[in-house]
């Protein structure tokens, strides 16, 4: 019984995030929990959204008629409403629900083509990973939003409903993420594949899939949590800026930031700062939150970054890609990223 | 010492053989990278092509609703929509790589000269915002790093976290409340007031970029009306990258701090403010050369949201009208044109950063 509770205990000190939370210290330690409060609220927030709403995201009217267009905050709309007539408290929060899925679906679709395309690259060789190399490197190169706006009128011609909306969405930031986490497990299991454990695995017969599954995959997933947690807040920033562009989900389908900071454009020159500065600063709250995770994750991995590691230490992961737009967080590792090309 | 007298000392004592082998390295690198661009250019452009004629042909898309089906019939078999895909695929990488990007739906201009005419724009406005960058973002990274750990880092470290965070439009909309409409201090949109503007078209050569036009002009009052019309939108857009530049050269600076060199100059009695400023900053500059490339990726995308917010009239907020308009051969060409210059800025960089340092070679 004790053994099993001990043993339970070890498995979840090993977790990505409780690991890293026990061996952080100081201003380290005080970053990561900032940030996974923050990131906690907002998922708790877009899991509740129906309950913690006073109105619908696409409520116009209650019992005492239509809720009047740009009211200031105060009364019956804490955050006053938007030019539409939408309460702008309601619609932040159903925001929250809107980009939380997207960053889910996102993240799960691009690490689940990506790691297999990574892997199967990086482990068959050949032309097919040249190939795949200038592909990926191509595609990352390019400025991810205008890369987005070509995928999201493809999917969905531009607009779309809630459940295709948040698909179409999602599936254009796949295109944008695929390569990163191509890259990543690509170059682990190119450094894995010659490791003598791989080679015994071969020597006694196991299938290709089985070491692919079994010996590569399990070793080479060590930096997808920092990615992970990366690209979420770009995803969010991506989300904002489709919707901001106009294509993003239609207000009677769902509550999306960025398409509210689009329509508040005008009512910005004319003084109304209720209705830009609270999506606006959803946004903001947001991203910074899963970015000081993330940002926490990378430096503890850093030898040179981090202050100081408490005694609880396995080597955990660095980024080898980064969420920041076109950049590393970590200024090395752009350039050891030109190694991975050919 | 300085750095400088450190690596031209470590240089000048190469010999001659070793230096042309060098150089015979350098050129190869040059042409395998020049021919790189071509098949990038190849893939993005079709990528583009795919995704952009996935949901059928340009013309439905652009008039579905305003002709009749007869007339949107003519005007597909006009244009060639109707002959089969491979055969238009082909046609247009052709046109490609001729410089031919298209013509416009909507109002019926080819997509270089919707190029011409506003690219310049866009172009002040990224060098604006490099600019930014560059004044906000190496020093604060320096200043960071000199104080690692301590309160003034955390602060600057979550301003950089910030400045990342915060979306251009955003940081655009935040800006405009504060200094245009509540301070009136700066304009709210455009490029110019309407007077500038018509003093401007009595320049000679316009270069579509007002900063040298209003120089050629030498009217000061026209010059400041520019001017401050860019501060919003430079300061809008260069955050962004004052925040990458802030944590790449604090999390360099902290790196070559430990430098061998770095600690022998500690050692003669070298002040730590004056070995970050003197000896430890330059090296960490590179790795800012080698990101700029990637910037201009993400400055082209920051400049569609930040020319939208703004009402500044260059490539990005022409995109952005294209998008609405549902005119996607227009958005088509400016996308794949966008890529052309994306890879070659990646070119030039790439060079640069392997005439500086010679690790990155391949």
């Amino acid at each position: 019984m004790a053994a099993a509770n001990s043993r339970f205990r070890a498995l979840v000190r090993r977790l990505p995030i409780i690991h890293h939370l026990r061996q952080s210290v100081g201003l380290q330690r005080g970053m990561l929990i900032a940030g996974l409060v923050i990131t906690g609220v907002f998922l708790l927030v877009a899991i509740f959204a129906p309950l913690l709403a006073p109105y619908g995201y696409s409520t116009l009217r209650d019992e005492n008629g239509t809720f009047g267009a740009q009211q200031p905050p105060g009364g019956q709309h804490l955050l006053g409403t938007t030019v539409g007539g939408y309460d702008v408290l309601s619609r932040v929060i159903w925001g929250a629900q809107t980009a939380a899925l997207v960053i889910i679906v996102a993240v799960i679709l691009s690490i689940f083509i990506g790691v297999m395309l990574g892997l199967i690259s990086g482990y068959v060789g050949g032309w097919l990973d040249r190939v795949l190399v200038v592909v990926a490197d191509a595609v990352y190169a390019f400025p991810s939003l205008l890369l987005a706006i070509v995928a999201a009128i493809a999917i969905s011609g531009g607009q779309s409903s809630f459940l295709g909306g948040i698909f179409a969405a999602a599936l254009s930031i796949t295109v944008v993420f695929v390569p990163q986490y191509f890259r990543v497990i690509r170059a682990e299991t190119v450094r894995i594949k010659s490791e003598a454990y791989v080679e015994s695995a071969k020597v006694v017969g196991s299938s290709t899939t089985r070491i692919l599954f079994r010996h590569v995959l399990r070793n080479a997933t060590r930096t997808l949590p920092l990615i992970f947690t990366l690209n979420s807040s770009e995803a969010i920033l991506t989300l904002a800026g489709l919707g901001f562009l106009g294509f993003g989900i239609e207000p009677t389908a769902a509550a999306e930031w960025g398409y509210d900071l689009n329509k508040s454009i005008s009512d910005v020159t004319s003084g109304i700062w209720w209705t830009s500065v609270f999506p606006g600063l959803a946004i903001v709250l947001v991203v910074v939150g899963i970015t000081l995770v993330g940002e926490s994750l990378n430096d503890l991995a850093d030898p040179r970054l981090r202050t100081r590691r408490r005694a609880d230490s396995t080597p955990s992961p660095t980024a080898e890609t980064s969420a920041v737009p076109g950049g590393s967080i970590n200024g090395l590792d752009t350039v050891n990223g030109l190694d991975l090309r050919p | 010492m300085t750095t400088t007298e450190l690596v031209g000392g470590a240089t000048g004592g190469t010999s001659t053989p070793r230096r042309r082998l060098s150089d015979n390295k350098l050129l190869r690198f040059i042409i395998v990278r020049f021919l790189l661009i071509f098949p990038t250019i190849l893939i993005l452009v079709t990528m583009v092509f795919v995704l952009m004629r996935s949901i059928g042909d340009p013309i439905t898309a652009a008039l579905g609703g305003r002709l009749s089906p007869a007339q949107l019939a003519e005007r597909i078999e006009a244009a060639g929509y109707n002959r089969p895909i491979l055969v238009q695929y082909f046609e247009y990488i052709g046109q490609v790589f001729t410089g031919n990007f298209g013509q416009t739906i909507s109002d019926n201009r080819p997509v270089l000269e919707v190029l011409s005419r506003y690219g310049g724009a866009t172009l002040e406005l990224a060098f604006y915002s490099l600019i930014v960058a560059f004044i906000v973002g190496i020093p604060l990274g320096m200043l960071a790093a000199y104080l690692r750990d301590k309160w003034p880092d955390a602060i600057l470290r979550v301003f950089a976290i910030l400045c990342y965070a915060t979306p251009v439009f955003f940081a655009g909309l935040l800006l405009k409340l504060v200094f245009a409409v509540n301070l009136g201090v700066l304009p709210v949109a455009g490029r110019a007031s309407v007077r500038t503007e018509l003093q401007l078209t009595n320049v000679d050569n316009p270069t579509g970029i007002y900063l040298i036009d209003a120089f050629q002009l030498g009217s000061p009052a026209v010059f400041a009306d520019v001017l401050s019309h860019a501060v919003l939108p430079g300061i809008a857009l260069g955050l962004l990258t004052a925040g990458v530049f802030l944590r790449l050269v604090r999390t360099n600076v902290i790196g070559t701090l430990s430098m061998d060199y770095v600690d022998a100059a500690r050692s003669r009695g070298v002040g730590e403010f004056r070995l970050v400023r003197k000896h430890a900053y330059k090296p960490a500059l590179i790795p800012i050369i080698t990101v700029i490339g990637l910037q201009m990726a993400v400055l082209l995308g920051g400049a569609v949201l930040t020319e939208t917010t703004f009402e500044w009239e260059g490539l990005g907020f022409q995109l952005a009208q294209y998008l609405q308009a549902r005119d996607f051969v227009a958005v088509q060409g400016i996308v794949a044109l966008l890529a052309v210059i994306v890879a070659v800025t990646n070119f030039i960089v790439d060079i640069i950063a392997a005439l500086i340092d010679p690790r990155v070679r391949y």
